[in-house]
């Protein structure tokens, strides 16, 4: 019966002011029964403040073959981060 | 352990030379602590023995909501009987987070129901004893999720990221449903006579079934070493068992209540309680669905899955109706 009802990942903004992070996610026949069935599944004890349900079908994921191409490129490129970078003492903060 | 005795269809385990280079390539993700996720390449075995483990996991966690839910109704009070209710709600989210996680491993939820509610999958032994007091409920929640407990921590370590992430979810509840069994247990134990021969009676017939969540000895079995290897098993059934009774045999004191094991003793060789094996016999009886209460338990959990079709049809014809309606309504307006 529930082989029907299509899967969701269910998205929960934990506080004020932090993103939504994917928790898990849940079968429903429709995305208000998703939004009530996360309510019971993942916030029983006050985890959230808001919820989003997506349709598991709807998301593209970059495939596992992909990894190289995709991130290796960052690797060679420390000098994005500040560290990278010898500021001398005297400089003061920066 | 929820999942006991999970067979992985190896006749013993190969070395890495043996080993094709795709499935080295895997085993030495495992060796460095890597999480293999949902889409990534992973032997068949693999995939099968963790949808049979994953999935025996989730039947015990909702099949396991049956022995206390015959006790919300008779709580004592109205906060127990509210503590009691969220436990067990508590179970049925663990049911639906390792279902989740089976799913990511290709088999469907209801491919997985059906196989329980036919018997051809098991879930743990421990839910087919029955539960004849309010002390059982202090017992289970003490000795069963304590039981669980020390299974499900290591497992937060597995190596297929969507069960150790289930787990970490789970470990973080559980600790609230071993305290309250625990406290109830201290409530008898501080009243009449009578109640605490309830306790004692209730952790005597709790002992060796949570012994046995354990599984038997897997010293030398070959499904415990592949298991192991891929990391889909942290510490053998003996290691796990000892560790609860060495954890528990203090709370037990405490209690003032004795462990129903003539033969428990300290070893101080060993750092650990020589203690009495349960009876095996009985256990594989159990498994086989002789139990005290496995036909009750199947016929609960076919009963509620039965009831419920027509509320779920009605799910399914409101949300048909609302989507032709939105339809509708968008062409209407075009
Ligand atoms: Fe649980
Ligand atoms: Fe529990």
């Amino acid at each position: 019966m529930s082989g029907k009802w299509p899967l969701w990942e269910v998205f929960i903004r934990g506080q004020h002011g932090l993103n939504h992070r994917h928790v898990g996610s849940l079968h429903a026949p429709d995305a208000e029964m998703a939004i009530l069935n996360a309510r019971d599944v993942y916030t029983r004890r006050n985890e959230g403040v808001s919820i989003w349900v997506v349709p598991s079908a709807q998301i593209t994921a970059s495939s596992p073959s992909e990894k190289g191409p995709l991130f290796e490129p960052a690797n060679s490129k420390v000098y994005r981060h500040p560290t990278f970078f010898d500021i001398p003492e005297e400089v003061g903060h920066m | 352990m929820y999942a006991q005795m999970v067979k992985t269809d190896a006749d013993r385990v190969k070395t890495l030379d043996e080993m094709a280079p795709q499935e080295r390539a895997f085993q030495e993700r495992i060796d460095r602590n890597e999480k293999i996720e949902p889409k990534e390449w992973m032997p068949e075995a693999y995939r099968t023995t963790l949808i049979r483990q994953i999935g025996q996991h989730a039947h015990s966690e909702i099949v396991g909501q049956l022995p206390e839910g015959n006790w919300i109704t008779r709580a004592p009070t109205l906060e127990r009987k509210a503590i009691l209710l969220a436990k067990v709600q508590d179970e049925a989210g663990h049911g639906l987070y390792l279902y989740c996680a089976a799913e990511t491993l290709g088999v469907s939820r209801d491919e997985l129901l059906e196989k329980l509610h036919s018997g051809k999958m098991k879930y743990s032994s421990i839910f087919n004893y029955p539960t004849l007091t309010w002390a059982d409920m202090g017992a289970v929640g003490w000795l069963v999720d304590g039981a669980a407990i020390m299974n499900q921590v290591p497992l937060q370590r597995t190596s297929y990221g969507p069960y150790s992430r289930a787990m970490v979810r789970i470990c973080k509840e559980e600790s609230f449903h071993q305290r309250q069994g625990y406290d109830i247990m201290m409530k008898m134990c501080a009243g009449t006579a009578d109640q605490k021969a309830m306790a004692q009676d209730a952790l005597n017939r709790f002992w060796y079934p949570s012994l046995m969540m354990f599984g038997p000895s897997d010293a030398d079995s070959v499904h415990s070493a592949q298991s192991l290897a891929w990391k889909i098993k942290v510490d053998t059934n003996d290691e796990l068992r000892q560790k609860f009774v060495d954890q528990t045999v203090p709370q037990a004191k405490y209690l003032g209540l004795t462990i129903p094991d003539a033969e428990l003793k300290w070893n101080e060789e060993k750092g650990g309680y020589d203690f009495s094996q349960p009876d095996w016999d009985e256990f594989f009886d159990v498994i086989a669905g002789n139990g005290p209460c496995n036909k009750e338990r199947l016929g609960a959990r076919v009963k509620a899955w039965d009831d419920g079709a027509w509320y779920r049809d009605g799910l399914t014809a409101h949300a048909q109706k609302a989507a032709t309606r939105r339809t509708t309504a968008k062409i209407a307006a075009e």
